[in-house]
């Protein structure tokens, strides 16, 4: 007869720092269900985003998350600029798309560390870690930051990059593809590697939908959703389509981040290629007035920020919608059924963050 | 991009409207609260290939709002979140976190709400008050 048994998962456990507990109920090793337990470093940032004005909240927004903060700060400011019928310049809606995909490149890679950290596999960790490091050193280059590169603004981009600096661009992503090229067999041959992620945490594409699934959670299971496609910033331009894999399962979510950093590589250098010359920002005249739902894909999936502007300098109403927020019933779902020590490796596949989920 | 335009829903229609975009193949995407002053307004954000639909809720002072969990199973989390975040009433949640999803027992009550007439939210008017038939005043001393 099988026993049942009650494990707190967390909220302080070795596959990633920050804090989340899973309520897994046991029998013998085996997860028959899950439940979350979340708000060990909830910051209200909704709320503190009514008492600063509608400018001082790009800087509040990027601090979301440390992993996307470009992204944040890039679809808050779209939304103001919908609400303010602003159009921003050509040149600052490629120069938004290289920082973006940048940011999605050190997450992606960052993904790929804590993955193989999850089950094991230190020296991959580390080799990707460094590999990331080129993509964080390019940052610093042409934002002056490695992570908060606070340069997007509302009405365009605060700072150009010059040509110098995308000369180091392509330098460093062509540093990138030949470090990628030594760590993919790694990540996608390894038998250790396929063991531990095929077949673990699936997630069918009817459940993905009904879930509500997003990202890499929802395209690993043959969702074919990417808000790229909806052309926004410079991604009209650049010919954008999403990529998909049919699995469901952890070596999924895997194989689509892998090849989204070769994608956002080629997004990168296209952009680059096309970048049209002139200003980069348009001044900023009156309060955000109206309601929008402003929505891009961050590295983890659809980004929601709700804003209301009520004429004043204070928005109304502030509401971000986070990927791993979304991402949780799916969660839930992969868990019952898989063993154990397949836990923190599930866990990590959706590659959660909590800061965001924690806003 | 555009701004918002949401359908208003009646807590009457509101599964009849929902289970009508579930049919036409939407996901919800997310639910949103905002603290209107004299009740709530929870806004229904869907999506179909990209296009979105979105539903908007008046709900009055202490009324509770039904979930929408056995059409979207999805709105589990964030429905659990508007109950913590703005202490509204949720009926019908398939997992009930009893206020407790994102707040402890220690924390402030509905944290999210406006606080009418004080600091920042001065522009939002306090609710006039709910005046209710006053009882008749005891007779002092009674019979003799």
């Amino acid at each position: 007869m099988s026993r049942r048994t009650v494990i707190p998962f967390g909220p302080q456990h070795p596959v990633f720092p920050e804090p989340i507990q899973l309520r897994l109920v046991l029998e013998d090793e085996r997860v028959v269900e899950a439940l979350p337990a979340i708000g060990y470093v909830h910051r209200g940032l909704e709320k503190l985003a009514e008492q600063r004005d509608f400018i001082q909240d790009v800087y509040l927004v990027e601090r979301i998350c440390g992993i996307c903060s470009f992204m944040h700060a890039m679809n808050y400011c779209q939304g103001i600029e919908t609400l303010m019928d602003i159009t921003i310049p050509d040149r600052a809606r490629f120069l938004r798309v290289i920082w973006a995909e940048l940011h999605r490149m050190h997450s992606h890679l960052l993904f790929l560390g804590l993955l193989a950290d999850s089950f094991g596999f230190e020296n991959l960790f580390m080799q990707s870690m460094r590999c990331r490091e080129d993509i964080i050193d390019v940052m610093e280059i042409t934002a002056g930051n490695r992570i908060l590169l606070t340069t997007c603004c509302i009405g365009g981009v605060r700072k150009d990059i010059s040509a110098q600096m995308l000369t180091e661009v392509h330098k460093a992503l062509d540093r990138v593809f030949k470090q990628l090229k030594d760590l993919r067999p790694a990540f996608a041959d390894d038998y250790t590697v396929k063991h531990r992620l095929i077949g673990v945490g699936h997630l069918s594409t009817e459940k993905a939908i009904e879930l509500g699934a997003v990202g890499p959670v929802a395209k690993a299971s043959g969702v074919t959703m990417d808000l790229r496609q909806t052309g926004y910033a410079a991604y009209k331009d650049l010919g954008f389509s999403p990529i998909t894999e049919t699995a469901g399962d952890c070596y999924a979510r895997m194989s689509i981040r892998l090849r989204e950093l070769d994608q956002s590589m080629d997004l990168i250098h296209k952009a680059i290629k096309m970048l049209p010359e002139g200003p980069f920002n348009v001044p900023v005249k009156g309060q955000p007035t109206g309601e929008v739902a402003a929505r891009i894909e961050q590295p983890r999936g659809e980004l929601l920020f709700f804003i209301k502007g009520n004429g004043t300098k204070n928005l109304d109403r502030f509401r971000a919608r986070t990927p791993t927020f979304a991402n949780l019933p799916p969660l839930l779902n992969m868990l019952p059924g898989c063993q154990l020590a397949d836990v923190p490796v599930i866990v990590i596949s959706i590659d959660p963050c909590i800061s965001c989920t924690e806003r | 991009m555009s701004t918002l335009t949401a359908t208003e829903v009646t807590l009457d229609n509101l599964m009849g409207q929902a289970a009508q975009l579930r049919q036409q193949g939407h996901r919800l995407v997310t639910l949103t609260c905002v603290h209107t002053g004299n009740g709530h307004d929870i806004l229904y954000h869907f999506d179909k290939h990209y296009q979105m639909a979105h539903f908007r809720l008046h709900l009055a002072e202490g009324t509770t709002l039904p979930s929408i969990c056995s059409l979207y199973p999805a709105a589990m989390i964030v429905e659990n979140e508007i109950k913590d975040h703005f202490g509204i009433a949720v009926s019908g949640l398939s997992i009930d976190f009893q206020g407790r999803l994102v707040l402890t027992e220690d924390a402030p009550r509905a944290p999210m709400n406006k606080r009418c007439g004080m600091d920042i939210d001065a522009r939002i008017p306090a609710a006039a008050p709910v005046t209710t038939p006053t009882a008749a005043p005891a007779v002092k001393g009674g019979a003799a």
